[in-house]
């Protein structure tokens, strides 16, 4: 019977090695991946119910826009504004609500109405 | 079989020990990358699910939407011009909409004043105002009307369910009466008039007609009114391209950094590798996984954060943009909408450049001769 | 019976260009297995230019090597009369090399910031050998070495004659047929040397066959060197058995 030596040991506990670390790594994070790809998958066949009350208001009061930018007429209804709803105030009002940065002006879709 | 699985196995150990020997740089390049690719992935999946959202609460948004303009101003529509249209063939039916913006000066919130069948003296608010006035059903509301009377007393009769916060969030719905008295609106005008039409392929011959009859009116047609919700939600314009595009720069720079960057103490370890018997395929293999090693890592811990933080918990890092100086903000849980396609261009861009940047400059590296170890 | 057997070997570098120069100059040479073959000669003799063809590190510009007694993972049976490693395309000549050869560096040649038993394992890592017997082997190694303890430690914190054994150790790793070490004793110091013609003892009783290039007496004049060849200006001036 040998008895083990400590280097011996030593050379034996080396055998959690790094890769196997990294690849069960990544088969963990595939895992995370799927699972949220299910509870995507899950979440929207539940969408018709989640969004059954914005659906309803929207067909009851006719709504054109959503609410997301309340700081200016234009930026809380921007499928209503025209190229000048921005300067409603002044001709050289220049850009002052960050939201307008984010929403773009409307892009005429037939020119003889704009 | 195996056998190519195990020199997989042990090159990827080899690449793992060498990112280990600089342990702080290569633990922040991670973490850099995966940042960038969360805060990419953040957006893609807050835009689509947001534009997703869009065309299913706007399906039923008027057919058209005719505005009178004077002076390039939006202007009331007198309520002759909706008689007029009415009788134009295809119309279905006209009707006026009187709605309007009040500006709460309490709270600084704006608020949309919209018109419904209601009984006098009630409103029925959304879940955002009933937020901003922390003000609940049967509550009374006070609104400054315009005409410097007795301000207008308002019971709340109902407050819109809090999934709607996304369509209804500021609104406050009255009687036509009380938006007359609010707004000191003028009798015989309406702010807009939606019309149903009879076939949607009619719209722009329609809207020419108006047009031609009256030429201050502007019509919008929905394809107009759901183009503006495609163009805000794409990824490909205003604020979202700027981001991209720094994104991108940031991938080039890592992928150049690595492309360029084999210094000589790297090259005079591919020398030694190769003359203790590594080939040049088992060389380039290693820079491979290098390369990989992080740019998977990164695209998975980003991609599953983004999607934790848009989808759990409905994007707050986005919340200071999004809200600019508005004192309303709409608080909604978003549907996922993950696109295959849109994450594959992801992972394109942040996975294979980085993991293949290295293997053009490593290949001359990698073909120096066995023998050149010895030499030096 | 194993053989390394050189006939008319010419390497020659620059071929063509104004820095045209000949390393190694139409040599003959039949390498003895299991027996200590010593290269001696000054710098520029073509002692390493040698080595380098003859561990299939390179090509010789002409002549013939023929290996016998070396199993190739492309052979099914040993051929009789040997392998002309010459002709071979590359693969199969890192293959052999793999097999057969084991290098020892002047500067020994360790990765930095890389532990002592990965050092040990590296030329094994491509062969696509499962990793527990390797490594069982490497530590074997650094245990007939006396440098077990170090097995975790990086290369940076041994000291020379530790290092010396670990490049050792690196070098029989794939259980090679030859070892061929190149100014191994450059710098170390007598005592050191001496320790590392013990080890060379060693290997040559398990049957090893060793070939050193060296121009250190206590390498050449070593009991133990069975042959030693010398060289000049790419040419062997004279070759013997040690007297």
């Amino acid at each position: 019977m040998v008895k083990k030596t400590k280097d011996e040991i030593l050379i034996k506990t080396f055998r959690i090695r790094k890769s196997t670390v990294f690849l069960v790594l990544t088969i963990i994070n595939v895992m995370a991946f799927s699972l949220l790809m299910l509870h995507a998958r899950s979440v929207q066949a539940r969408a018709g119910q989640l969004l059954a009350s914005s659906i309803s208001i929207a067909k009851e009061l006719q709504l054109t826009d959503l609410c997301l930018f309340t700081e200016a007429r234009y930026t809380r209804h921007p499928a209503m504004g025209d190229v000048h709803a921005a300067f409603q105030d002044h001709p050289l009002a220049l850009e002052h609500f960050p939201s307008g940065s984010l929403v773009p002006a409307p892009r005429p879709f037939m020119r003889r109405h704009e | 079989m195996n056998k190519a699985i195990e020199r997989h196995k042990n090159i990827l150990e080899f690449s793992l020990s060498s990112l280990l020997r600089r342990k702080t740089k290569n633990a922040s390049l991670l973490a850099i990358y995966t940042l960038i690719v969360f805060a990419i992935a953040s957006l893609l999946f807050f835009l689509s699910a947001l534009k997703r959202e869009s065309i299913l609460i706007l399906k039923d948004a008027p057919d058209m939407v005719v505005q009178r303009m004077v002076a390039g101003r939006q202007d009331l529509v007198p309520l002759v011009y909706a008689k007029e249209i009415a009788s134009l063939r295809g119309v279905r039916k006209v009707t006026p909409r009187l709605w309007g913006y009040y500006y709460d000066a309490p709270s600084g919130g704006n608020l949309t004043v919209m018109t419904a069948a209601m009984p006098a003296g009630f409103i029925k608010i959304g879940s955002g105002v009933s937020r901003l006035r922390r003000a609940t059903v049967a509550d009374v509301i006070v609104l400054q009307s315009y005409d410097n009377e007795v301000p207008l007393m308002l019971e709340i009769k109902e407050v819109l369910p809090y999934e709607s916060e996304l369509a209804a969030a500021d609104l406050v719905i009255m009687s036509d009466l009380d938006f007359r008295k609010l707004f000191k609106f003028p009798q015989g005008h309406a702010t807009d008039l939606a019309l149903t039409v009879a076939n949607s392929r009619e719209l722009s011959t329609l809207a020419e007609k108006i047009v031609d009859r009256y030429p201050d009116a502007r019509p919008i047609l929905k394809s107009e009114m759901l183009r503006t919700y495609d163009s805000i939600f794409d990824w490909r314009g205003g604020m979202m391209l700027v981001m991209m595009i720094a994104a991108v720069l940031s991938f080039i720079i890592f992928a150049w950094d690595r492309a360029t960057g084999l210094s000589a103490e790297e090259r005079k370890e591919i020398g030694i590798l190769k003359s203790i018997g590594w080939e040049t395929s088992d060389v380039l293999l290693l820079k491979f996984w290098e390369g990989a090693v992080i740019s998977l890592s990164a695209f998975f811990f980003g991609v599953i954060a983004a999607y934790v933080h848009v989808y759990f918990f409905s994007a707050p890092l986005f919340q200071p943009v999004l809200k600019g100086w508005s004192v309303l903000y709409p608080q909604f849980k978003l549907v996922p909408a993950v696109d295959a396609y849109q994450l594959g261009v992801l992972f394109f861009l942040t996975v294979a450049p980085y993991t293949f940047a290295t293997i053009i400059p490593c290949w001359r590296a990698a073909t120096i001769d066995p023998d050149a170890a010895m030499r030096s | 019976m194993n053989m390394i057997s050189l006939t008319n070997i010419t390497k020659s570098f620059h071929v063509g260009k104004a820095s045209h120069f000949v390393a190694v100059n139409d040599v003959s040479l039949d390498i003895a297995p299991a027996k200590v073959t010593i290269l001696k000669g000054p710098s520029g003799s073509g002692k390493t230019t040698l080595m380098t063809l003859i561990g299939c590190m390179a090509r010789p510009t002409s002549g013939r090597i023929v290996l016998s007694g070396m199993r190739a993972a492309w052979m099914t049976s040993e051929d009789p009369s040997g392998v002309e490693i010459t002709s071979l395309p590359e693969r199969f000549l890192n293959d052999i090399r793999r097999r057969t050869f084991g290098f020892v560096f002047q500067q020994f040649n360790l990765l930095k910031g890389i532990s002592v038993l990965e050092n040990v394992m590296l030329p094994a890592y491509p062969t696509g050998e499962d990793h527990h017997v390797f490594a069982a082997r490497a530590g074997e190694l650094l245990e007939q070495f006396s440098i077990a303890r170090h097995a975790k430690s990086p290369v940076e914190w041994l000291s020379g004659g530790e290092l010396q054994r670990v490049a050792i150790a690196r070098a029989l790793i794939n259980d090679p047929a030859v070892i061929i070490a190149d100014e191994p004793t450059a710098h170390l110091d007598t005592a050191l040397s001496r320790e590392f013609m013990t080890i060379v003892g060693t290997l040559k009783q398990a049957g090893r066959t060793i070939l050193i290039a060296s121009h250190d007496p206590i390498v050449y004049d070593s009991p133990l060197a069975d042959r030693v060849v010398e060289m000049r200006d790419g040419v062997i001036t004279s070759s013997g058995p040690k007297l």
